[in-house]
C-alpha cells in the first residue's frame, strides 16, 4: 500500500513536471515577448532593457526553465532597482501588471473558490445519487420519466443559462435574495452561506444531473447482472435488492467518476465565478488572460493540474477501497 | 398416496421475440414425488430451462407469457400474488444457478449474503442467528473453515467453492425442492463429481426433491431416479433413469445416446505415428509467462511436444492447465516467452509478425467459439477467402471457385458465399471456421475446444467431418479439449496437461486403459459414465 | 464538461451485439425513437437557418453589425424603445440593448459560429482520439503506456481553464473560430481515446481478429479490415456527444471574453453582456439562452438514441423488463450460442 502512494506519488510529481515544461515552452517561449507585455505599453528601450535583464530573458531557454523551476522549489530573489525582494518557496514570479508576488495573488483568491467548489460538490453529490436512486425505485412510471427529462434538461443548461435564470428569479423578480456577493466564512458564516447560495445550486444543477444519470445507470446495469437473479430466486424483496445490491454496485463507478470529473467542476467553477462576481481563482485567471499576465495564468494552471492529479490518486485508492476486486498497482 | 411435490399440467411458455411470440415449452407435463429426483435433459433450445425457471414463477416480468398450472408443494406458482411468491421462492424451492461467480453478489461477504436470504424467509431471526446459521451450512457443504471463510468474497473463492455456496444459500432456508440448473457444466470434471457427490448426499439426508437441469446424460445418469427428455419445448421421453438410458423407447433418445461420445470405445482406424514420419513441429521446453516481476504467471512452463505429420495429438487438461496457450504457441499467436519452436527444422518462436508471414498458411487454427470467431461483418465467403487474398496468387474467380469447393468440403451449401454469419447455426459456423482453416492449405491444424460450445449431435457430426478431412488431407491435428471422451475419438497419441506442464504423454489408447499418473487416473475416475457397469464401479 | 455521456467506463461492443445492427436496422430503430425524430427535426431546422444566415438576412433587411441608435432609449441606458425589447416588423425579435444592432441576424450569425466550432472541433477529436487510440492499442507496451498515461492526463485537466490559458499566448490577429476548433479539437479527446483504445482492445482478443493474423496479412491489414467498422459504432455514439459539449465549450470560452472576439457574433457573449440587462431587457437572455438550451438537450437527446440504436442493450437502462426478457430467454437457449 505505501509502495503504492509512493509510485503513485513519484508519477503524479513527473506528471506535473511534464506539464511544466510544455507550459512553459508555450507560454514564455513560444510567440510574443514577455519582456513587452512585463514592461506594458509606454515601455521605452532602456526600460525594456531593464526588463530583460531583470527576467534573465537573455539567458539560454533551458536555464530559464531551470530558474523557474528553482522558484517554485526554493524561492527567488528579484532585485526592483532600489532593493532586493524575496520571493518565498513556491514562487511563480511576479504579475506582470502591479509586481505583486503571484503565490500571493492566488492565496487571496482561493477561500472563494474553495467555498464556491466544496458547497457546490456536496450539493452535487446529494442531489445526483439521490436523484438516481429514486429514478431507479419509481422505474417504470411518471416520476421516472420526469427525472430523466429532468436531468437531460440539466445537463443541457451550462452554468451561465442556470445561474443566468436563477438571478432573474430569486434577485430581480421574487426578491428573496440578494445579489451574491462574497462574504468571507470567517467574517460572518451565516451571510457566507446566504450569499453562496445561488453559486451553489447553479453549479450543483448542471453537475448532479451528470451524477444522476451515472448512478441510474449503473444501478440499473446492476439490476440486469445474474446475481441480482438469485436474489430475486430467493424471495428477497425489490425494495431490498436496489437498496442494498444494486445502490452498493453504484458506488465505486460513481467514485470514479467524482475524481475524473474534478476537473470539469473546476471549469464549472470558473464560469460560475465570472457569473456571480465573485473573487476566485477562476476569475483571477480569465482576468490575466484578457491582461496577457503570463506568470499568473502558468501559475494558476500548474496548481489546479496539481489539484487535479491528487484528487484523481484520492479517486483511485476509493475506487479500489470500495471495490475489493480491484487491487492497487 | 401423497400430494406430488411438483405437479406442471399442460405448461406452455412464450417469449416475445421480433413482432411475435416464440413458444420455449409448449404443452408439458410432469410431476415429481416428495423426495424424487428428476432429471429435465434435452439440447438447447428444447427448453428445459425455461422448465425450471417457471417453477419459481421467475419468467415473471420479463415478457413471457406462461399458461397451464404449476404447483409447487401445493402452491400455485402461475397465479401467486408476489408476497407468496416471495415465501415460494428459497422458502419452498431453492434454486442453483448454472455460473456460479456471476450469480453472487461481488461487493458483499457470502455469509451476508447467505444470511440475507435465510433471514427472509425466517423473520424474527437475529442478525447474529443468521451468520450462524450461513456459517453451518457452508460447513455443511464442505467449505474448510466455514467460520473464516464466510467473510470472504466469491472472487475469493475457487469455482467449485463457489457453487458449494451457492448450494448452502440453498440449504439455509430448508427448501423442499432444489432445482439446479446446469449446476456443474461452468464446473471441471473432477469439481464436477465432487458437486454431484454432495448433491446427493444432501438429497439423502434432508429428503428433498431435485429437479436437474442438464444436457449431459451422464451427469443425469449419475444423479437422478428419472428422466424427461425433452425436444422443442416438448416431453419426448419419460421414465426412470436405466429404462431410458438403457432401452430408450424413441427415436429421438437413441440419436442422442448415440451420438453421446464414449470413453471406453476405442477410436477406429487410430494410427499411431511411425518414428519415419516426418517431424513437422516440435516445440522444446516451451514456456509462456504472462505479467512480470512479481505478479508474473507462469502458463506454460517447459513443455517439450513433438507433431509428425499426419498425426492427431489430443491435449487434454482442465481450465487452467495451460492447453489453450499452448496452442496458440504452436501457431505462434503468442509468443513464447522460453524454450525454442521449431517447424519443419526452422525456428519459429522468436519470429517477428513479419517473419512469420511465409509461414502462417501451414499453421492454422480452429477456434472455439463459434460466435467470436466469424467476423459479423463481413460474408463467410469473404472470411473463408481471406488468406486467399493475401497470398495474391488466385484471381477473384479462382478464388470464389476455391471457396464454394471448400464450403461443400466441410458440408456447407456452396452457394453460401454471400451469406453472414448470423444466418448460421452454431455447428454450420463451426464448419465455416474449418473451411477457413483448411484454404491456405495447411499441414498442421490447431483444434482449440472446437466443439465444446455445441450440441451432442452436433458435437459428433464436426468431430466426424475433422476426422474424415485429416485423413483424406493428410493433415496433423492437435485437438484441444477439457472432455475426455471427445478427445478419445480423435486422437492417436494423448498429452495430459497439469498446471502448465505435461503429466502424461502417450498413445491414446494405452493412456486412457492404463493410465500411469495419479492426476490422469483421478481425472478419468471423474468423469460420468453413461452405463451401469461402469457408474456402479 | 468532460463526460457528457455520464459513465465511467466507455461499453465495449461486442460482435454479437452489432452483428444485427446492420446500418438499416440502426435507421429503423432510430427512427421508431420520437424524441429522436423531435430533435433531429429541431437540429435541421437550425442548420438551414445557420447555412440560410445571409439569405435570412436579407429576407429581414438587416445587416449583422449595423448599429441602430434610433432605437434604443439613451435615457434609460439603452434599453430598446418597445416591447419585448423592441419586437418589430423591421426587426423580428428585437434589437440588442445599448447598440440596436437586430437580435434575429446576430442570433443567426450566432448559431453560425457555434456550429463550425463544434463541428470542426468534433472531427479534429475524433481524429486525434482514432489515430491515438488505436496506436495504443496496437503498439507493444511502452507505447501504449505512453499513450494511455497522456491520455489520462487529458481527460483529467480542466479543458476550459486549459483552453482559456491557450488562447492568451495566440496572436490577436489569428481567425478566433478557427482558433477554438484547433484549441477544443486538441485538448478534448482524451475520453474518446480511451474509448477506442478499450473497444480496439476487445476486439482485439475476438477470434476472428486471431483468425484474420494467421491468414497473414500485415498488423495494417488487420487493424483496417477487422477492428476499424467494430470501432465505428462507438465512436459515432461518443462524437454526437461532443457535438453538445463543444457547443457548450464554445459558449463558456465566449462568455468568458477569451473566445469569439466582437464584432463577430456569438451566443456566449450576448449571455455576457445580458448579465448587466437581465433586469431591464428580459427578452436579451432569454432568446439566445433558449437557443443554446434548446441545441444542446437536443443533440443529448440524439446521443441517447444512436447510442441505443447502435447497442440495442443499452436499451437495458431504459426499459428494465424488455432487458429481463432477453436474459430470461437466454438460459431457455441452454449452453450453445
Amino acid at each position: 500500500m505505501s509502495l503504492y502512494f509512493l509510485r503513485r506519488a513519484l508519477g503524479a510529481v513527473l506528471v506535473l513536471l511534464a506539464i511544466s515544461v510544455v507550459i512553459y515552452a508555450t507560454f514564455y517561449v513560444a510567440p510574443g515577448d514577455p519582456a513587452k507585455l512585463a514592461c506594458g505599453p509606454r515601455c521605452n528601450p532602456e526600460q525594456l532593457r531593464q526588463v530583460r535583464e531583470q527576467l534573465s530573458l537573455d539567458d539560454p531557454v533551458y536555464l530559464q526553465y531551470w530558474h523557474f523551476l528553482q522558484g517554485v522549489f526554493v524561492g527567488h530573489d528579484y532585485s526592483t532597482g532600489t532593493g532586493v525582494m524575496h520571493c518565498d518557496a513556491p514562487c511563480f514570479g511576479l504579475s506582470y501588471q502591479n509586481d505583486q508576488q503571484v503565490t500571493e495573488l492566488i492565496a487571496q483568491r482561493l477561500p472563494a473558490t474553495l467555498s464556491l467548489a466544496a458547497g457546490a460538490m456536496a450539493l452535487t453529490l446529494l442531489l445526483g445519487i439521490g436523484t438516481g436512486l429514486l429514478s431507479v425505485v419509481r422505474r417504470g412510471g411518471v416520476v421516472e420519466r420526469a427525472l430523466t427529462w429532468l436531468t437531460l434538461a440539466g445537463i443541457a443548461t451550462p452554468v451561465f443559462i442556470s445561474g443566468l435564470a436563477l438571478l432573474m428569479v430569486f434577485c430581480a423578480y421574487l426578491e428573496w435574495l440578494p445579489f451574491p456577493s462574497y462574504v468571507a466564512l470567517t467574517d460572518d458564516p451565516e451571510q457566507w452561506a446566504w450569499n453562496m447560495l445561488l453559486p451553489w445550486v447553479a453549479l450543483a444543477l448542471l453537475e448532479s444531473s451528470k451524477y444522476a444519470r451515472m448512478t441510474r445507470s449503473s444501478m440499473l446495469e446492476t439490476l440486469a447482472e445474474d446475481h441480482v437473479r438469485t436474489f430475486r430466486a430467493y424471495g428477497v424483496s425489490e425494495r431490498a435488492i436496489v437498496g442494498r445490491h444494486a445502490l452498493r454496485g453504484a458506488v465505486a463507478p460513481v467514485i470514479a467518476m467524482a475524481a475524473v470529473d474534478f476537473g470539469s467542476m473546476v471549469g464549472g467553477t470558473m464560469l460560475t465565478e465570472t457569473m456571480f462576481g465573485l473573487p476566485g481563482v477562476g476569475q483571477l485567471l480569465v482576468h490575466s488572460v484578457q491582461t496577457v499576465d503570463l506568470p499568473v495564468v502558468v501559475a494558476i494552471v500548474m496548481v489546479i493540474g496539481a489539484a487535479v492529479v491528487i484528487a484523481n490518486i484520492i479517486g483511485d485508492v476509493l475506487y479500489a477501497a470500495a471495490d475489493r476486486r480491484v487491487a492497487l498497482r | 398416496m401423497t400430494d406430488p411435490l411438483v405437479k406442471v399440467t399442460d405448461l406452455a411458455v412464450s417469449f416475445p421475440a421480433g413482432d411475435g411470440f416464440v413458444r420455449a415449452v409448449d404443452g408439458l407435463s410432469f410431476e415429481l414425488a416428495p423426495g424424487g429426483a428428476l432429471a429435465l435433459v434435452g439440447e438447447s433450445g428444447s427448453g428445459k430451462s425455461t422448465v425450471a425457471y417457471g417453477l419459481l414463477g421467475l419468467h415473471r416480468s420479463t415478457g413471457a407469457e406462461a399458461t397451464g398450472e404449476v404447483r409447487v408443494a401445493g402452491h400455485d406458482v402461475l397465479a401467486a400474488d408476489e408476497a407468496e411468491l416471495r415465501r415460494v421462492r428459497g422458502g419452498v424451492a431453492a434454486m442453483v444457478f448454472q455460473d456460479p461467480l456471476s450469480s453472487l453478489d461481488p461487493y458483499q461477504a457470502i455469509g451476508d449474503q447467505i444470511a440475507e436470504v435465510h433471514r427472509v424467509h425466517r423473520r424474527g431471526t437475529t442478525r447474529r442467528a443468521a451468520r450462524a446459521r450461513a456459517v453451518e451450512v457452508l460447513d455443511r457443504v464442505g467449505i474448510p473453515d466455514a467460520s473464516r471463510r464466510a467473510r470472504s468474497r466469491p472472487h475469493e473463492f475457487s469455482g467449485g467453492m463457489r457453487q458449494r455456496a451457492l448450494i448452502a444459500m440453498a440449504l439455509a432456508c430448508e427448501p423442499r425442492l432444489l432445482v439446479a440448473d446446469e449446476p456443474t457444466t461452468a464446473l471441471d470434471v473432477t469439481v464436477q463429481a465432487q458437486i454431484l457427490g454432495l448433491l446427493r448426499e444432501l438429497r439423502a439426508e434432508t429428503g428433498m426433491g431435485l429437479i436437474l437441469v442438464t444436457h449431459d446424460l451422464g451427469v443425469a445418469a449419475d444423479s437422478v431416479d428419472e428422466l424427461l427428455v425433452m425436444k422443442d419445448g416438448r416431453a419426448v421421453e419419460r421414465g426412470a433413469v436405466r429404462k431410458v438410458l438403457d432401452a430408450p423407447g424413441e427415436d429421438y433418445t437413441r440419436a442422442l445416446l448415440a451420438a453421446v461420445p464414449r470413453m471406453n470405445v476405442r477410436r477406429p482406424g487410430a494410427r499411431p505415428a511411425k518414428a519415419d514420419d516426418a517431424v513437422l513441429l516440435e516445440a522444446t521446453g516451451l514456456t509462456r509467462e504472462f505479467g512480470r516481476g512479481k505478479r508474473a504467471v507462469t502458463a506454460v512452463d517447459q513443455v517439450s511436444l513433438t507433431v509428425r505429420a499426419g498425426e492427431t495429438v489430443g491435449v487434454v487438461g482442465e481450465s487452467g492447465s495451460g492447453k489453450t496457450t499452448l496452442g496458440r504457441m504452436l501457431v505462434r499467436l503468442l509468443e513464447p516467452t522460453g524454450g525454442e519452436l521449431r517447424y519443419r527444422g526452422r525456428d519459429i518462436g522468436g519470429l517477428k509478425e513479419s517473419g512469420l508471414r511465409p509461414f502462417r498458411a501451414e499453421l492454422q487454427m480452429v477456434f472455439q467459439d463459434p460466435v467470436s470467431s466469424l467476423n459479423p461483418r463481413r460474408s463467410i465467403g469473404e472470411s473463408i477467402a481471406d488468406p486467399l487474398r493475401v497470398a495474391g496468387k488466385l484471381t477473384d474467380a479462382e478464388i470464389a471457385a476455391r471457396v464454394r469447393e471448400l464450403l461443400e468440403r466441410v458440408g456447407l451449401d456452396p452457394g453460401a458465399y454471400h451469406r453472414y454469419p448470423h444466418e448460421f447455426s452454431g455447428g454450420q459456423r463451426q464448419r465455416v471456421g474449418i473451411a477457413r482453416a483448411l484454404a491456405p492449405e495447411p499441414r498442421l491444424i490447431v483444434c482449440d475446444e472446437p466443439v465444446s460450445a455445441l450440441d451432442v449431435t452436433t458435437q459428433a457430426q464436426v468431430v466426424k467431418l475433422l476426422g474424415e478431412l485429416q485423413r483424406d488431407l493428410g493433415l496433423a491435428l492437435v485437438f484441444i479439449a477439457h472432455d475426455l471422451a471427445v478427445v478419445r475419438q480423435v486422437s492417436d497419441r494423448l498429452v495430459v496437461m497439469r498446471g502448465g506442464r505435461i503429466v502424461e504423454e502417450g498413445p491414446a489408447d494405452s493412456v486412457y486403459e492404463n493410465p500411469r499418473h495419479p492426476y490422469t487416473q483421478g481425472l478419468l475416475a471423474a468423469v460420468p459414465r453413461l452405463e451401469r457397469e461402469e457408474a456402479a464401479a | 464538461m468532460t463526460d457528457l455521456i455520464g459513465t465511467k467506463e466507455p461499453e465495449a461492443v461486442t460482435p454479437s451485439g452489432v452483428a444485427a445492427s446492420g446500418a438499416r436496422q440502426v435507421w429503423r430503430r432510430l427512427r421508431a425513437r420520437k424524441s429522436a425524430l423531435v430533435a433531429a427535426a429541431v437540429l435541421g431546422l437550425l442548420v438551414l437557418l445557420a447555412l440560410g444566415a445571409p439569405l435570412l438576412a436579407a429576407l429581414e433587411g438587416q445587416d449583422v453589425n449595423a448599429y441602430h441608435d434610433t432605437l434604443v432609449d439613451s435615457a434609460r441606458g439603452g434599453v430598446p424603445s418597445g416591447s419585448f425589447g423592441g419586437v418589430s416588423a423591421d426587426h423580428w425579435l428585437g434589437v440588442e440593448p445599448g447598440t440596436g444592432r437586430d437580435l434575429f441576424v446576430r442570433l443567426l450569425y450566432g448559431a453560425r459560429v457555434s456550429l463550425m466550432v463544434a463541428v470542426g472541433a468534433t472531427l479534429v477529436q475524433v481524429l486525434v482520439a482514432v489515430v491515438v487510440g488505436l496506436a495504443a492499442a496496437l503498439g507493444n507496451r511502452f507505447v501504449d503506456s505512453f499513450l494511455s498515461r497522456i491520455t489520462e492526463v487529458m481527460i483529467a485537466l480542466p479543458l476550459l481553464v486549459f483552453a482559456i490559458a491557450l488562447t492568451a499566448v495566440v496572436p490577436t490577429d489569428f481567425p478566433r473560430p478557427l482558433l477554438l476548433v484547433v484549441v477544443i479539437g486538441l485538448i478534448a479527446w482524451g475520453g474518446l481515446a480511451r474509448v477506442v483504445r478499450a473497444q480496439a482492445l476487445s476486439l482485439k482478443k475476438l477470434d476472428y481478429v486471431s483468425a484474420a493474423r494467421l491468414a497473414g496479412g500485415s498488423t495494417w491489414r488487420v487493424a483496417r479490415r477487422e477492428l476499424l467498422p467494430g470501432i465505428a459504432a462507438p465512436v459515432i455514439t461518443y462524437a454526437v456527444y461532443l457535438l453538445p459539449s463543444n457547443i457548450v465549450l464554445e459558449a463558456s470560452m465566449s462568455f468568458l471574453g477569451v473566445g469569439v472576439k466582437p464584432p463577430t457574433p456569438s451566443w456566449g457573449q450576448m449571455l455576457s453582456s445580458a448579465t448587466t440587462w437581465f433586469r431591464a431587457d428580459p427578452t436579451y437572455v432569454v432568446l439566445p439562452a433558449l437557443l443554446l438550451f434548446v441545441t444542446t438537450l437536443a443533440f443529448t437527446v440524439l446521443g441517447d438514441a444512436v447510442r441505443v440504436a447502435l447497442d440495442p442493450r443499452v436499451a437495458s437502462r431504459l426499459r428494465v423488463g424488455r432487458a429481463k426478457a432477453r436474459k430470461a430467454a437466454a438460459p431457455a437457449g441452454g449452453e450453445a450460442a
